[in-house]
């Protein structure tokens, strides 16, 4: 079992972890998912031994956000119509037009995106919290951006 | 810097996640040691001698770290020694910290907190701090009368180990047993900080 106290965990990852899901489901749900994502790392601490600990609790964050999405009863896609969540005051002084953008996003390239930028996860790791190979994360991280790009610059027009 | 960069760099920005985070952390860390979720619970109080730090598990207070004990060192010790589910929950340890405050302030003389032996050896250890435990403020053993108390009389050598070794200081008051003499001796905390005890419960010897 992991020996490192577990306050010094939280110490180092609660930003990456607020900020991943402020990204994936908007910054009021996101506290409420930032909760259930420690708890759920405090009770499952034991299985983090020798796994890449950023990696790890953002695949837990991750689960977090899909269920969060699940039980709200909204596709696990969210777009337009979730435009509020994520354009709420807390995060307004950073780039709340760019995150809603992202929110707009096909579900892999949005999540892909999140883990690459707000949970500022390797490809590698991207690729093991989706499940997917670190070809693939790059390319929807890639995509992401590019739409990301074309809608910044309509708006911009 | 192309426009893919240029959105990547915004992308980055935390914007105020750092002090929000730090925040709902301190929440999920009372939630934690109040659920029993964290099986330990850590805190830290200022004293007129430096920073005292306090630590409890459900059962009662667990570890007390004087002054000269840095808290990184305290808290893996505790993450090692009992459960790396530790977190810092001021609230929980509230009790604990207002009655620590307040014997360092010379306004209490005695403690009101349910312990937790976890980290006592078993046998003389053990036995030597119950009996340490039973000394009122102000009262003084030396190290060859406390070893009688714990049911063995030339173990004075043994009795130091034992009071050296007290994970539970002030609450069970090892600056309490002195050398026969003038030099109170050696203390976990420090001989100074045992002067200081024991001047600030009138007991110095003089």
């Amino acid at each position: 079992m992991s020996r490192l106290p577990f306050q010094a965990f939280l110490d180092e990852h609660r930003t990456p972890v607020l900020a991943y899901l402020r990204a994936m489901v908007g910054p009021s749900d996101a506290d409420d998912c930032f909760q259930e994502t420690f708890m759920a790392a405090l009770r499952s601490y034991e299985t983090l031994d020798g796994a890449n600990p950023r990696a790890w609790v953002m695949t837990i964050a991750r689960n977090k956000a899909i269920d969060h999405h699940r039980s709200a009863g909204r596709r696990p896609l969210p777009k337009g119509d979730d435009l509020p969540d994520v354009a709420a005051p807390a995060r307004a002084e950073h780039d709340p037009e760019l995150w809603a953008a992202v929110a707009e996003l096909p579900e892999r390239q949005r999540e892909a995106v999140g883990l690459r930028f707000a949970a500022d996860l390797r490809y590698r790791e991207i690729a093991g919290a989706m499940d997917t190979t670190e070809e693939a994360a790059r390319r929807s991280v890639h995509e992401g951006l590019k739409k990301l790009r074309e809608t910044v610059m309509k708006e911009e027009r | 810097m192309s426009d893919l960069d240029a959105i990547e760099a915004q992308l980055r920005g935390q914007g105020d996640a750092d002090q929000s985070s730090l925040e709902l952390a301190r929440r999920f860390a009372e939630a934690a040691a109040a659920s029993g979720d964290a099986e330990v619970a850590f805190a830290t109080l200022d004293t007129p001698v430096g920073r005292t730090s306090v630590a409890a598990t459900p059962r009662g207070i667990v570890s007390v770290g004087l002054p000269n004990h840095p808290l990184d060192d305290f808290v893996e010790r505790l993450a090692t020694q009992i459960s790396p589910r530790v977190v810092e929950a001021p609230g929980k340890l509230d009790l604990a910290r207002r009655e620590l405050s307040e014997f360092f302030e010379g306004d209490r003389r005695d403690f009101d907190l349910a312990l937790d032996w976890t980290l006592v050896p078993g046998g003389f250890y053990r036995k030597v701090l119950d009996a340490t435990a039973k000394l009122g403020y102000g009262e003084v053993m030396t190290y060859g009368e406390i070893a009688r108390s714990a049911g063995n009389p030339r173990a004075h050598r043994a009795a130091g180990t034992a009071l050296g070794a007290n994970p539970l200081p002030i609450v069970v008051p090892c600056h309490r047993i002195v050398r026969a003499g003038k030099d109170p001796g050696n203390y976990g905390g420090g001989p100074e900080l045992k002067r200081w005890l024991l001047e600030l419960e009138g007991s110095l010897p003089t």
